[in-house]
């Protein structure tokens, strides 16, 4: 170190820019790691081909016609699944103490939540992209068009934002990523499952339909369905946004008061 | 002093009354007061689980006090926690950088966090990566650094802005010795040029080389305050080196000084040099002449101070290591 000028701080930026900025901390991530790309279209398109190829005939007469039952119900899996990485990205962060400066710095409080949502965003719909292609490729057909997409992509988006929440409060409150994972994904996966994300809930036992029936990720599922094949209702969109805003309206002043609390 | 004026230029760095942080039953630090006067190196020393840490983040408003009050440059940490993190930079024990990220790209974003636009946030994390010798480092991720790179990068990317205080929690734990010595050399720098530093050390030398004032603190209680000087003072004892001339009559020494000073007798591995604690020099070199009385010759002798480890060692009681 040679020499030190005293410098004096600019002028306080915005809370927008402040969350920019960790928009931008997001965007780098894929640059420097490229490989979590990987992780995380990996699976969904396993996934895709395994549901399609082995059970699809059996499930729905021909893999075509499985095809375009489980491609919207694969992509509210994704977006799910997607979430829980940002939960352990936090946790990571929190361990290193990376968040201690964040926090010591004069921004506003929640920038490092906003650019969390930011990398959340990006890796829905960088998986979501790939996992329609390969539908795509292999004979899906949205029937309702590119607008049709375009608004199973913002539901998608608004369902990533609302689930997102609770692997933030979960990464705020644990402090080794994979405990994140594991707790996580124990209780998606019944959820995920006993859904109707991969089969018509018609032959399951009663008490299991309804489970499915009140099930959100159904609802979700529904309505993005709805929404690729034309046909969706308002009340259906309503349906799959419940969760989403009922996770935002009681989460994200938890996770403020949790990570104040800190 | 005014805790309640957030612009008092006169207020000192820190000043902190009885604060208190529990966790469940622990009180991890039990009722500190800390007066650190602007541009001043403060030490604080203190083993691991003294509260040290914890007595910082509270400081730097990371952790709420659960009593007693404190501010920082003039501002309450309670009551102004965002004026407080205005004027504060920390650097925390754990490196506070993103790994993935490059050493340019962590203080970019941290320059563009204060308030830095576009060029002029690249121009200020080249600046400060050239002033700490990283330039040649600046595109590689940080994961890729060494141990001291890390430090270096980590205390400037708490100068985006020059801070008031800086508040360092062991700076050089897990340093090798070169390390440890660019980063003293880098806190003194920082000193000079006006910033207060308040820094947390388990390390004796270190408090001793570079603090003006040390508090040293145990279960979560500060148990001494001053200078190392007058530390060394308080624990009241120096240590006198004696080499005797005939090593054949070393015992005969060894029992002459206990004798005259009341205390026991240290042989060195190679023998030939005594060292034994002497309370005043007074004490000392009259032990000394009870040696040339009796016909010993003395080849060398000194009277050293204590070190801080004694210091440390006498104050918080012997037995724990």
């Amino acid at each position: 170190m040679n020499s030190l000028p005293q410098v004096a701080r600019p002028p306080a930026p915005s809370a927008i820019s402040n969350a920019l900025v960790f928009g931008w901390r997001a965007v780098l991530k894929f640059k420097h790691l490229p490989e979590q790309l990987f992780d995380l279209v990996m699976t969904p398109i396993m996934f895709t081909l395994l549901f399609t190829f082995v059970f699809g005939g059996a499930l729905a007469g021909s893999p075509g016609a499985y095809l375009q039952y489980f491609i919207p119900g694969i992509l509210v899996q994704t977006v799910v699944f997607n979430s829980v990485y940002s939960g352990m990205g936090l946790s990571t962060d929190l361990g290193k103490g990376l968040f201690d400066r964040f926090r010591s710095l004069p921004i506003w409080s929640l920038s490092p939540f906003a650019g969390l949502m930011v990398g959340d965003f990006l890796r829905h719909l960088i998986a979501g992209l790939i996992i329609l292609t390969i539908g795509l490729i292999l004979g899906f057909r949205p029937e309702a068009g590119i607008l049709g997409v375009a608004g199973a992509f913002l539901l998608l988006l608004s369902i990533g934002f609302g689930v997102g929440w609770i692997f933030i409060v979960l990464g705020l409150l644990i402090r080794t990523p994979m405990t994140v994972m594991t707790l996580s994904f124990s209780f998606i996966f019944p959820l995920v499952f006993a859904s109707n994300i991969m089969v018509n809930p018609e032959t399951m036992p009663g008490w299991l339909r309804a489970f499915v029936a009140v099930n959100p990720i159904s609802h979700m599922t529904t309505a993005l369905r709805g929404l690729m094949s034309g046909g969706v209702t308002g009340r259906e969109i309503l349906l799959a946004l419940a969760a989403p805003i009922v996770l935002t309206v009681v989460l994200a002043p938890l996770t403020i008061i949790i990570y104040r609390r800190r | 002093m005014n805790h309640g004026h957030s612009q008092n230029g006169a207020a000192p760095a820190i000043d902190a009354r009885g604060l208190v942080k529990c966790f469940g039953e622990l009180r991890a630090v039990d009722g500190i007061d800390l007066a650190v006067p602007r541009g001043m190196i403060f030490a604080i020393l203190g083993p691991n689980g003294a509260g040290k840490t914890t007595l910082m983040r509270m400081l730097a408003t990371l952790a709420r006090p659960d009593g007693g009050s404190a501010s920082v440059m003039g501002h309450d940490l309670v009551a102004e926690p965002q004026k407080v993190r205005s004027v504060i930079a920390m650097t925390g024990q754990f490196a506070s950088l993103d790994e993935d990220l490059t050493g340019r790209e962590n203080l970019v974003m941290l320059a563009r966090l204060w308030g830095f636009r576009g060029r002029a946030a690249r121009a200020r994390a080249d600046e400060l990566l050239g002033a700490f010798e990283l330039a040649d480092a600046a595109a590689k991720q940080v994961k890729d650094y060494s141990g001291g790179m890390r430090r270096r990068l980590d205390i400037a990317a708490s100068l985006i802005v020059t801070p008031g205080v800086l508040f360092l929690d062991e700076p050089t734990t897990g340093l090798d010795p070169v390390g440890r010595k660019s980063v003293w050399r880098m806190i003194r720098q920082l000193a000079g040029s006006g910033v207060t530093v308040l820094l947390t050390t388990q390390y004796m030398d270190e408090a001793d080389q570079l603090a003006a004032r040390i508090a040293v603190i145990d279960h979560g209680k500060k148990i001494a305050e001053g200078t190392s000087r007058e530390l060394k003072v308080a624990t009241g004892s120096g240590v006198l080196h004696v080499a005797v001339a005939d090593p054949a009559r070393l015992d005969e020494a060894a029992q002459l000084l206990e004798a005259r000073l009341g205390t026991t007798v240290q042989r060195s591995a190679e023998g030939g040099a005594l060292a034994i604690a002497a309370k005043t020099s007074h004490d000392a070199t009259d032990a000394l002449n009870k040696l040339l009385d009796a016909g010993i010759e003395v080849a060398d002798f000194s009277m050293g101070s204590p070190s801080l480890d004694e210091v440390f060692f006498s104050l918080t009681g012997a037995g724990r290591k």
